[in-house]
């Protein structure tokens, strides 16, 4: 599909783990799948108690993929053992991070390694039904998704009375429409049911109360992919592959200003520099740095100095910003971060649900300030007052939005001030060029 | 009259949820495919099918940005600009395109062959300069790729 | 993602906000526990009773050991939980939700209808952010109308979604929704760009902004330039408070702001637009006195002194019996009071009947044979009831605020709500068990129900619920309220009531009349064979009663009852009708020239109704607005309504009965309408009630016991079937309900 397969390039320090198939002919086709001990960990899975399979993704130290990073047995571990409504599994693929594209390969390529991760979550939390929400630019993916269930349920690894063991499980894929929002939790339970995707108030947790109100499970694409090798592998494995705390490998997307861009397999806390340098090669045309997006673009912006960070959750906190969603955005010395911060701050307006007050109007003050600003019109109060309008956003919003917004625009505020008033001295932009300048 | 294989596929997708409703945006999506945008009859035919109203039908429609209410073009170019993109010049495909089609942001060329929209992060940020063509990415993209692509699908269109 | 409590929850929790320590019982949101302790938490989606939004953040405040601040609305209260309500970051906190909102907002409140009693008006006097620091152009829209009556203005619109909440939650009609997305998000109707509902303006009260407004009211005037006063509805028989505003001796609108009143907010598009035939140009604004043919504008005195002289001249050619006088369904206790007393005692006959919508006499008999005369149920209690029987009548259409009251029992307190109806009326999507009987089938479908035999095969409409299961059901409730309509009338009455007693509980009931005050017609005995208090006139006893009250011999003949005397004029034995306030060529379809065959007639009445045409002198009389009093809605509750402003030219049904009494030399010791109320305290039967409540604007239920007449033929009894925006001949004076789209669409149309 389109170019992809380039920029899957691969590099000698990957550790592949959920890639390991990616790249043989075929990988996505049930076949090629068995031959690669495909739905072995769910039939291992299947003859576990069902507690047995949460504590062993607990101590692996498996944090989510979709951003938060929350321990992801811990998360099951919730849902209550009775329930009167049906549980569910939701797996989360409506990837709209910017700077985040690492689901879609991994859809693509091993669709049958997220069925079995989604249908082994199924069976830990005594769920019969699981569904896979496909953002709505993703339709090729929905096909090859929809091709491989109808391969899992005729070899009988979905369905009724999988491998004789007396477990039901269903999957149906679901399409989004567009809508970044409705990769929110609780919002994608709204869109699932048919509603608009406006986030719910919480408490209560998904756990508890989720689609159609019964206890469920949300989880990203890449996290559920990676729950067949530990159980095949087991906890201890997988925890030793990351770092403290941060469980296994995950995959970066290495976009914007670097020799060879792509999707990459790392253990979690390889370090950001070595990243940047040895796995994506360095900025083309031999460029300086100017600063790094280390998790999609809700996350606070790095500059040179804090690049030498090990790529996990909680280093990353430690120093005020995210691990986010694996997208690691490089801009190199020419760009403007007047224009970067501008960009983000138009496709949080775009995509802010308009629930709530601070994030639908101080998202959208923030995008027309900001134009303003970069196209020459920019009065002294401007910097300030964006950055006002950031804080008053941040912490006030019903969903997470609202921060991811605030945040980068707050440390491009903070740490390329004088960006801003360089535009204001000249009255324009002192970079124009480079923003469109074709690499 | 809505075409009896995608009645048969509004009844497939329905059966998919204990809630019908939960099948108004596939709905949506899997009608648009077809008539090529969201007509009154695919409303009224939706909120038939899963039993509500049509305005909450109409409410989803408002929200999600991949559905529209008026015709649009054989093949959308919706050219990405956000993040990934613009540093790898994403702006600049997007002016390339404009400039070859003569057409901005949400218009279509006068012959109904060609419609431009510029869009958020499409997930191909690795491939940056992106674009998607109804749901065909293209990626890596140059303005000779470009005026090449617009060669052939101007081909395919008259064939 | 903190781990979800599963503990058992304690029976009380303490909490301290701003120092303040207190205990409330679990499941208390904190904006609501810090209310009950005086401290007012800003919010603009949060509404009492509808359901929670967490989107306007006004109701920010910081909890201790909370990361972040924390919506005062969506909190439950916890143990020990310790809340700062208006500390700096908190005021800054929404003084920043405040400056996001005025971004976008037109800031025209010198021109907006809320302008003075705007919640975000007086949010911003209270936090500031007057000032905004915001150079963008602001995105302008159009106004929209939704209707004749709604208009949008999406900019001052702050998106609280109150207007959907109470549209869906509480009427039930789901006429909104939200389009498009982020800061273009709007309001939008559910019928292309306009409205289709029930008109009633529920909407328009609730938005705290001046983004829905009323077209009768919009760009009318300012708040402040009004005068209030509290008075009740004129129309059905439910008895909302509603607010008049008054400017230079005209009513500009109508509401119900303060809520006070069993109606909370609620008011129908009847109650909150339907008001305006008081300023009609069509009232009539000067007697009238056919001469030769035609009628002609007089004076009072003439007018008066005619009437008198015919009367009279009459009585003693032809005898008090061939004087007849037709009763209001909408004057007020007081008038029909003294209507009774001048009928009987003054005119000397019982020839005395109104337009009967309900068999009132009917049930106080049955509950007074069976010692029940406790089981009255009240509008409130409908509201917190937790079984309901619904027999017959359209509430929706006929009775708005009960239909109200119903569903708010249904979704607050999971009342069950059990219909038996010919008709596949709205109420039925809140039914537990919904019978469908075949038009008028409700009598019989109550046999059914007290014998628990199987219905006539015929009875019931295809796949309907069996009578049998809602039997079933009942026994397995208690205190359920039994409501009905004009289907059920004479002994079924009777058999319904006694049956319904011996169900668990304290069975209550109510019998539903159309309108303001049929209720008090009952009570004060506009009916030939009642007293007021619904003793019997052939009661030789209460006769003797209500002859020293009044100091004069009452007539023993029984009188004819509305049917008897058309009949009676058609025989020529009726020669004088006098009609107040009603029109009963139109309510018994009566053809132009059934009363040519008159002597007299004399009509009192605001409009030249068809009735009215005829008469051979015409006395203009005030509305409900105009004049002081107390009216008794369907459950039996007496309300006041208040003069607010007057007509020039007429006089109050009050004032014609006691000018008349006084020509024929009566000396009635009544200066105003409180004094006929204190007798009617002191000696009506059932209406000994407190009268400071009254006077304080609420409602007394009255106790009304008596064994009146059995009713002769049911035919006396019929609902004139009013819809949501209709109001019997008044409404075809009100130019709102008249420009309702809605109402030219079938009665029985759902929403
Ligand atoms: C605005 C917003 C957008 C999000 N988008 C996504 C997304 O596209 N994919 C995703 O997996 N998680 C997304 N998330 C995170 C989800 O809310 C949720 O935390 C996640 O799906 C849980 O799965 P995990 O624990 O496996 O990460 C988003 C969160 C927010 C606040
Ligand atoms: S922060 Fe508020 S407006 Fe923004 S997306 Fe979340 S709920 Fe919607
Ligand atoms: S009142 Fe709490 S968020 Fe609006």
């Amino acid at each position: 599909m389109g170019d992809y397969e380039n920029y899957l390039k691969g590099s000698p320090l990957e550790v592949k783990v959920i890639t390991r198939r990616i790249g043989i002919p075929n990988s996505a086709s049930i076949d090629v799948f068995l031959q690669n001990d495909g739905y072995k960990a769910l039939a291992k899975a299947l003859a576990m108690k069902p507690d047995e399979v949460i504590n062993e993704v607990k101590n692996s130290g498996l944090r989510g993929r979709g951003g938060a990073g929350f321990n992801t047995g811990m998360k099951w571990s919730f849902v209550p053992k009775q329930s009167a409504k049906p549980k569910y599994v939701v797996c989360n693929a409506d990837e709209s991070e910017p700077g985040t594209c690492k689901d879609r390969p991994l859809i693509e390529f091993d669709p049958h390694q997220l069925i079995e991760g989604v249908a082994i979550a199924g069976y830990s939390i005594q769920s019969n039904q699981g569904y896979i929400y496909v953002r709505g630019e993703y339709r090729y993916l929905l096909d090859i998704l929809d091709r491989a269930l109808q391969e899992a349920y005729a070899r009988g690894y979905l369905g009724k009375n999988i491998l004789g063991t007396g477990f039901n499980f269903d999957i149906a894929t679901h399409t989004g429409a567009g809508a970044y929002e409705c990769g929110e939790e609780t919002a994608l339970l709204n869109s699932l049911e048919g509603l608009r995707g406006y986030p719910r108030v919480k408490p209560p947790f998904p756990a508890v109360v989720g689609l159609y109100g019964g206890p469920t499970v949300v989880n990203n694409v890449e996290t559920l992919s990676n729950v067949p090798s530990i159980l095949l592998n087991g906890a201890d494995w997988y925890s030793k592959l990351g770092s403290a705390k941060n469980g296994g490998t995950r995959l970066f997307c290495l976009s914007g200003h670097i020799n060879r861009p792509g999707v990459y397999e790392l253990p979690m806390g390889f370090p950001l520099r070595r990243i940047i340098e040895e796995v994506g090669g360095g900025i083309p045309g031999g460029k300086k740095l100017k600063c790094v997006i280390p998790g999609g673009s809700s996350c606070p912006v790095l500059t040179p100095e804090e690049i030498d960070v090990p790529m996990d959750f909680d280093s990353l906190s430690k120093i005020g910003s995210m691990l986010g969603s694996g997208g690691v955005v490089i801009m190199d010395e020419d760009t403007c971060m007047v224009k970067a911060a501008l960009r983000i701050s138009r496709f949080y307006a775009h995509e802010s649900c308009g629930w709530c007050i601070p994030c639908r109007e101080g998202t959208s003050w923030l995008k027309t300030l900001l134009t303003r600003f970069h196209a020459g019109g920019g009065v002294a109060e401007d910097p300030d007052t964006a950055l006002d309008v950031a804080f008053n956003i941040l912490g006030k919003t019903l969903c997470p939005l609202g921060d991811a917004a605030a945040l980068p625009v707050i440390s491009i505020l903070k740490k390329f001030r004088h960006e801003f008033e360089d535009h204001l001295k000249l009255g324009a932009c002192p970079y124009e060029r480079s923003a469109v300048t074709a690499s | 009259m809505l075409s009896d294989t995608l009645k048969a596929k509004f009844d497939q997708v329905i059966a998919r949820y204990p809630l019908k409703r939960s099948a108004i945006v596939p709905l949506l999506m899997f009608g648009q495919d077809e008539i090529g945008y969201v007509s009154d009859e695919l409303i009224e035919e939706i909120a038939r099918a899963v039993d509500v109203r049509p305005i909450e039908v109409i409410e989803d429609i408002g929200y999600y940005s991949m559905l529209h209410r008026q015709p649009i073009g054989k093949y959308n170019l919706q050219v990405c600009t956000n993040i990934s993109c613009l540093l790898r010049g994403g702006e600049g495909i997007l002016e390339h395109c404009s400039k070859k089609l003569g057409i901005g942001h949400k218009q279509t060329t006068p012959d109904g062959k060609f419609s431009l929209e510029e869009v958020e992060c499409l997930g191909a940020c690795c491939g940056a300069p992106a674009m998607q063509v109804n749901y065909d990415f293209y990626e890596n993209l140059t303005p000779e790729k470009i005026d090449a692509l617009l060669e052939r699908l101007r081909k395919n269109s008259s064939a | 993602m903190p781990e979800p409590t599963t503990a058992a929850p304690p029976t009380t929790v303490t909490i301290t906000i701003d120092g303040k320590s207190m205990t409330v019982p679990p499941g208390t949101l904190l904006i609501e526990a810090a209310k009950q302790s005086g401290i007012d938490i800003p919010s603009f989606c949060y509404y009492p009773g509808l359901t929670l939004q967490g989107a306007c953040r006004m109701c920010v405040v910081l909890i201790e050991k909370m990361p972040k601040l924390q919506t005062a609305c969506t909190t439950v209260v916890a143990n020990g939980m310790v809340v700062h309500t208006a500390n700096d970051e908190v005021k800054n906190a929404r003084k920043a939700m405040l400056e996001f909102l005025l971004t976008n907002h037109p800031l025209d409140c010198p021109v907006c209808d809320k302008g003075g009693e705007c919640e975000l008006q007086d949010a911003v006097f209270r936090y500031g952010a007057a000032e905004t620091r915001f150079l963008e152009i602001k995105h302008h829209e159009e106004e929209k109308k939704f209707s004749n009556l709604v208009y949008y203005d999406r900019p001052r619109c702050i998106l609280c979604y109150r207007c959907i909440r109470v549209c869906d939650e509480g009427m039930d009609v789901n006429a909104y929704g939200i389009g498009f997305r982020g800061a273009h998000s709007e309001i939008i109707p559910n019928h292309g760009d306009k409205l289709e509902c029930e008109e009633c303006g529920m909407c328009i009260d609730i938005c705290p902004v001046g983004a829905l407004t009323s077209g009768t009211y919009r760009y009318k005037t300012r708040p402040w330039e009004l005068t209030y006063t509290g008075t009740i509805c004129n129309h059905c028989g439910d008895g909302c408070k509603t607010t008049l505003s008054i400017r230079n001796n005209e009513i500009i609108r109508a509401n119900n702001r303060d809520h006070s009143g069993f109606n909370g907010e609620f008011l129908c598009a009847k109650g909150r637009f339907g008001w305006d035939f008081v300023n009609s140009e069509q009232r009539v604004t000067s007697p009238r006195i056919r001469r030769d043919g035609k009628q002609e504008d007089s004076t009072w005195e003439e007018a008066l002194g005619t009437t008198v002289a015919r009367l009279n001249n009459i009585i003693t050619r032809h005898g008090a019996d061939s004087v007849a006088v037709i009763g209001s369904n909408r004057t007020t206790n007081e008038e029909n009071y003294l209507l009774s007393r001048f009928t009987r005692t003054v005119l000397g006959t019982n020839n005395l009947d109104h337009h009967r919508t309900a068999d009132f006499s009917s049930l106080v008999g049955a509950l007074t044979n069976s010692h029940a005369t406790d089981r009255y149920a009240t509008m409130q209690g409908v509201a917190t009831a937790s079984s309901i029987l619904l027999i017959g009548n359209n509430p929706t259409h006929q009775h708005p605020l009960l239909a109200y009251q119903i569903r708010q029992a249904v979704r607050q307190h999971r009342a069950r709500l059990y219909v038996i109806n010919g008709d596949e009326i709205k109420l039925r999507r809140q039914a537990t068990l919904y019978v469908q009987v075949k038009p008028g089938g409700e009598a019989d479908a109550v046999r059914a129900l007290i014998c628990n035999l199987g219905p006539a095969a015929d009875l019931l409409a295809a796949g309907s619920t069996p009578i049998s299961a809602v039997a079933e059901k009942l026994k397995t409730e208690s205190n359920t309220i039994i409501i009905f309509g004009d289907e059920i009338r004479g002994e079924m009455v009777g058999e319904l009531v006694r049956w319904g007693l011996t169900l668990p509980g304290r069975t209550r009931f109510i019998a539903l009349g159309d309108y303001a005050n049929s209720r008090g017609a009952a009570d004060m005995g506009l009916l030939p064979g009642n007293l007021p208090g619904y003793s019997s006139i052939t009661d030789r006893e209460a006769r003797a009663y209500f002859e020293t009250v009044w100091g004069e011999k009452l007539p023993v003949k029984p009188g004819r009852d509305l049917r008897g005397i058309v009949s009676g004029i058609h025989a020529g034995d009726i020669k004088t009708l006098l009609v107040f306030g009603s029109n009963p060529i139109k309510t018994l379809k009566l053809d132009g020239n059934a009363l040519s065959k008159l002597d007299f007639l004399l009509v009192a009445d605001l409009f030249p109704t068809e009735t009215g045409a005829l008469a051979d002198v015409f006395l203009p009389a005030t509305s409900f607005a105009e004049k002081a009093g107390t009216v008794t809605n369907t459950c039996g509750q007496v309300q006041a309504v208040k003069r607010t402003m007057r007509k020039p030219g007429t006089r109050s049904d009050l004032e014609i009965i006691m000018a008349l009494a006084r020509q024929f030399g009566r000396k009635w010791p009544y200066n105003s309408p409180d004094d006929v109320l204190r007798e009617m305290i002191a000696k009506v039967r059932g209406y000994s009630i407190a009268l400071p409540t009254l006077l304080l604007g609420g409602a007394v239920a009255t106790v009304p016991e008596g064994i009146p007449p059995a009713l002769e033929r049911v035919d006396l009894i019929s609902t004139s079937g009013d819809s949501l925006f209709t109001s019997g001949t008044v409404s075809r004076y009100s130019k709102a309900l008249n420009s309702v789209e809605e109402a030219k669409r079938p009665h029985d149309h759902i929403f």
